[in-house]
């Protein structure tokens, strides 16, 4: 049943009628140096099929050979979510025929996970909720498709298509959630704190870069509805191609309000797969798994059993860094922000953004004013995370820097910030092409101020005759002269001395 | 002159040791010995002429700089074609891999050029290795040098065809449910399967994984044994491959040639006769057991009841791992490739392919395997039959309490004509009923050859069953029988095949 957008409920209405259920499954590609099978190199952007061999490849004879750091990282995972680390488990062979899949099966875990029946703690709003997370298990990536000839990259109109193998083998792990049920209302965004929540453990366990704009985290939005206050749960759907922390709040919502629209109108929700369109907010149906694709599991005789020994998992216990809800408090106490001021942070997902502005060298206050303010509004504007939007937090220590150094005065560091989105270059180069150094250098400035006393004796002599606020005019004249670039406090204070000699 | 094709291994290795004959020369003798029958056997798929006299001309330099030579140094070799070379096609025995030059050596291919073993050229087999007389081969057929209108075993019919005809003194096999073993009884030759992860699989195109098995087949046994220790051993390529010292097989081949069997403890698998089974094959096995009695042997009746299943059992899970394997064969990336004119999808494409690709029996087996591992079936089939796979390797550690080794039949019956059970599977997956069982246990067996069948003059074999990882066994009592038989009849078992007609 097609839905318009015209017609669909606002999130408040389809609430007040249903209550969502969700379930999130977080792909996260591991930032090991070589594959989850093979020696090759996981380097993101090299020459397309660059990075491949017999194995990766799947070719005839080749076979894998676990990566022992890729179980190192799902245990250490595995810990972090509180779970239990199984004793003896076992890959399985998914079977299904795709071009980007070389050996037309996936290594990956069915039955028997590295990690399962652990969770997370989410905060939102100042409340926590602990999301039930059901497994999470290792898998291999396959390679990509990129369809040629067509408008949008999609398979549909293309003529053909190139396979990149690069990808294909690199080390997953797959975080699948328990059902997920929160006050319906903040369903949404209850979803993307855990996912963000997630991103931030992975990259304070040093596992994964986490970057959703390069694919390395990936999100599955299950959603389904019942009616509310009801016990069983709805047909569900699978919403893929979710690639930044808004399109998971986007995109659950965007579900909740298509499913109310259908319930609504005595239609069925159809159990399939549904695509994230970005550009334009919606979900549109994609495979239908109503007959169920039958993956032909059974355990990968290619490799032996994994038992990691109790000894080694403690002894992986024992690196795991500190927990998210302990860093977070650590950091606001470091950076001096109030309870409210932290939750702002974590609210714009800034957390992890802040903290690499300030090991960069800027002061907490600074990170934490550009970040949450200009450019979460550019983020905002331009409907991306902060992450995507353009700006590295050594980009923002740089500007703080060069404020603190009185190289930038506060509407000018504006202007670098802006440079800097608009893609011109690192904070340096923007300053650089545009002009934009703050006149600080006093000789050029007391020439400046000369010529304006000069300029205007009658001012002056105001000024030495004992009325000071007189001065502002001359500010003013040096101000213009410099085009704005001086710092007028000091332009002011050289002024002054000019005419009333070094301050007593 | 001596005709260097008739020496042994042992032998032609001390010949270009000495410098007597050179390598290149042992080489060429067996190239013109190919050229002069391989039209009537059709053992050979591809010869390497200038590829095998090039290595021989290395270990010549080699001697002639008097550098030390491995001990089966410029030996020619037969190799199977399902093990990966660089320089020469591999195709395994299908359609489907037309025109595929592998791009690496599988390590079985590496250690014997490192060994200075000269290879040949690659040998005919039933497709994907899956059958057991070399009729499923999609380039016709290999012939029983003892009889040309006879099979000459499978499914490495081509490799026991060679050695029987003098076309090699060594060669390789794998051994999925009895294809070195099978194909040595009914050519009068010796196939020694080791113990599962004895033999590297890297670059061995997969039939079965948790099955498969590379092993040495020779004409005799120390010949077997020398060629054992320079294909054995762990590698880090292959997960399944076992990390310990190979066992002592050239020394138990050397003890064994003693004549002296005092002490060993002999079962006879009393399951593995009866109905079925040829009335001269039964007396040949009956007269080997009491040569092994008459040199010291303690022989005793040992009951395997679990072993009647294993037929069925390897008839779900080897066509399981089959239909996953054979997956990747799909015209994407190497290989056949049918119906690609532009207008087709990549699904079509495989699937033309994958019709036109495949022969009956890989066809057959793949829908076998891919009905047993579908969803409401797993257990019934592929689980039930892991069960009795258990239950195989528990009958065979009960019975290793008592004996040291188990002996029966290779094979029911003597070679069969060319084309008798082509349309009868059944029958023809009967001649597997007596090795099958070592394969899904893992353990070490070996078929060596205890003479003729009354009633057609065709060779018999003897199978040789020991734990896992005790492959010396083997050889111990191959040898011994060896000695035996070669006391008797004044020569080799081989010295009776009727001479081939010599193409000038």
């Amino acid at each position: 049943m097609t839905v318009t957008t015209q017609r669909l409920p606002t999130l408040a209405e389809a609430v007040a009628r249903y209550d969502p259920v969700l379930g999130l499954e977080v792909h996260v590609e591991l930032g090991t140096v070589t594959k989850m099978f093979c020696g090759c190199s996981t380097t993101f952007g090299a020459e397309p099929n660059s990075q491949v061999c017999p194995v990766c490849l799947g070719l005839p004879g080749s076979l894998p050979v676990l990566n022992r750091v890729a179980v190192e990282s799902a245990i250490r995972l595995g810990l972090a979510l509180n779970c239990t680390i199984a004793s003896w488990c076992r890959f399985a062979r998914k079977n299904y025929f795709y071009p980007d899949m070389p050996k037309n099966f996936q290594i990956s875990q069915y039955d028997e996970p590295i990690a399962y029946n652990g969770w997370l703690d989410v905060v939102y709003e100042g409340v926590t909720y602990r999301i039930g997370v059901t497994r999470a298990h290792l898998e291999e990536d396959t390679g990509k498709s990129v369809h040629v000839g067509g408008a949008t990259g999609r398979i549909h109109g293309a003529s053909h298509a190139l396979l990149d193998y690069n990808r294909s083998g690199i080390p997953l792990i797959e975080i699948v959630s328990k059902p997920i049920l929160v006050p319906p209302a903040i369903a949404p965004a209850v979803g993307r704190a855990y996912v963000t929540e997630l991103r931030m453990l992975i990259r304070a366990l040093g596992i994964s870069p986490a970057r959703m704009e390069l694919g390395q985290l990936r999100c599955d939005a299950n959603v389904s509805l019942k009616p509310s206050g009801a016990t069983e749960f709805g047909t569900r759907t699978e919403t893929k191609n979710v690639n930044s922390l808004r399109s998971v709040e986007r995109a659950i919502s965007y579900e909740i309000r298509r499913q109310a629209a259908v319930l609504s109108e005595g239609g069925r929700v159809v159990q399939e797969t549904r695509h994230w369109h970005e550009d334009t907010g919606e979900t549109t149906a994609g495979r239908s798994k109503e007959q169920a694709e039958d993956y032909r599991y059974f355990p990968e005789p290619d490799l032996v059993p994994l038992a990691p020994s109790p000894e080694w998992v403690e002894s992986l216990r024992a690196t795991l860094p500190e927990s998210p809800v302990a860093r977070r408090a650590r950091l606001q106490r470091e950076w001096r922000l109030s309870d409210l001021e932290m939750r702002d942070v974590l609210n714009a997902g800034a957390v992890d953004l802040v903290a690499a502005t300030v090991d960069a060298g800027s002061d907490p206050a600074g990170a934490k004013k550009w970040w949450l303010g200009q450019i979460a509004r550019a983020a905002n504007e331009r409907g991306v995370d902060l992450e995507q939007v353009g700006i590295s937090p050594s980009d923002v220590a740089q500007v703080q820097a060069l404020v603190a150094a009185g190289t930038l005065n506060d509407r000018l560091a504006r202007q670098v910030i802006d440079g800097v989105l608009a893609g011109e270059g690192t904070p340096d180069e923007v300053v650089a092409a545009r002009g934009l150094a703050a006149v600080s250098d006093d000789a050029a400035l007391l020439t400046a101020v000369d010529e304006a006393i000069a300029a205007m004796p009658d001012v002056a002599a105001k000024v030495r005759a004992g009325k000071l606020a007189a001065v502002g005019a001359l500010v003013g004249a040096v101000m213009k002269a410099t085009r704005g670039q001086a710092d007028a406090a000091r332009v002011r204070e050289l002024t002054l001395q000019r005419l009333t000699g070094p301050a007593a | 002159m001596t005709d260097l094709t008739r020496l042994t291994a042992a032998e032609l290795a001390a010949t270009v040791a000495s410098g007597e004959s050179s390598a290149v020369e042992v080489t060429q003798a067996h190239l013109d010995r190919i050229a002069a029958v391989d039209t009537a056997v059709h053992a050979f798929l591809h010869v390497e002429a200038d590829g095998a006299l090039a290595a021989a001309k290395a270990v010549d330099e080699r001697r002639a700089r008097g550098e030390p030579l491995s001990p089966l140094a410029g030996v020619p070799l037969a190799l199977k074609d399902v093990f990966t070379t660089a320089d020469m096609p591999t195709t395994c025995g299908s359609k489907i891999l037309d025109g595929w030059r592998p791009p690496y050596d599988a390590t079985v291919t590496r250690l014997l050029r490192e060994a200075g073993i000269v290879i040949l050229g690659k040998t005919n087999l039933d497709e994907f290795a899956m059958g057991s007389s070399t009729e499923n081969s999609a380039f016709g057929p290999t012939h029983n040098p003892w009889d040309l209108g006879r099979i000459p075993g499978g499914s490495g019919g081509g490799s026991s065809a060679a050695l029987a005809s003098y076309q090699a003194a060594l060669a390789i096999g794998t051994d999925t449910g009895g294809s070195i073993r099978q194909p040595a009884a009914v050519t009068g030759t010796v196939g020694v399967k080791p113990t599962y992860g004895g033999v590297s699989r890297y670059g061995l195109v997969a039939c079965a994984s948790s099955l498969d098995q590379g092993g040495p087949c020779a004409r005799t046994v120390l010949d077997a044994a020398l060629l054992h220790e320079v294909i054995a051993g762990h590698d880090p390529m292959d997960a399944t491959s076992i990390d310990r010292p190979v066992p002592a097989v050239v020394a138990a081949a050397r003890r064994g040639a003693g004549g002296d069997l005092a002490g060993l403890r002999i079962g006879i698998v009393r399951e593995f006769a009866g109905e079925g089974y040829q009335a001269g094959v039964l007396a040949r096995f009956r007269g080997a057991v009491e040569l092994l009695d008459e040199l010291g042997a303690e022989v005793a009746e040992v009951s395997c009841p679990s072993f009647t299943y294993g037929l069925p059992a390897y008839y779900l899970i080897l066509p399981s791992e089959v239909s996953s394997n054979l997956a990747r064969f799909d015209g994407m990336r190497y290989g056949l490739r049918v119906g690609d004119e532009g207008a087709r999808s990549a699904e079509e494409v495989m699937s033309l392919t994958r019709g036109k690709g495949f022969g009956a029996e890989a066809k057959r087996r793949i829908m076998l395997g891919t009905y047993a591992l579908s969803s409401g079936y797993y257990e019934a089939y592929y689980g039930q039959a892991q069960k009795v796979r258990t239950l195989i390797s528990r009958d065979f550690e009960r019975a290793f309490q008592t004996v040291d080794v188990l002996v029966s039949p290779t094979t029911p019956t003597t070679a069969f004509p060319i084309g008798e059970r082509a349309d009868d599977p059944l029958a023809m997956y009967m001649a597997d009923l007596c090795t099958i069982p070592s394969n899904l246990a893992g353990n070490a067996a070996a078929s060596f050859p205890c003479g003729l069948a009354d009633e057609d003059g065709l060779p018999v074999g003897l199978q040789v069953m020991a734990p896992v990882l005790a492959d010396d066994r083997l050889y111990l009592v191959g040898a011994a029988l060896e000695h035996a038989v070669v006391e008797r009849w004044g020569g080799p078992l081989l010295s009776r095949a009727p001479e081939l007609e010599v193409v000038a």
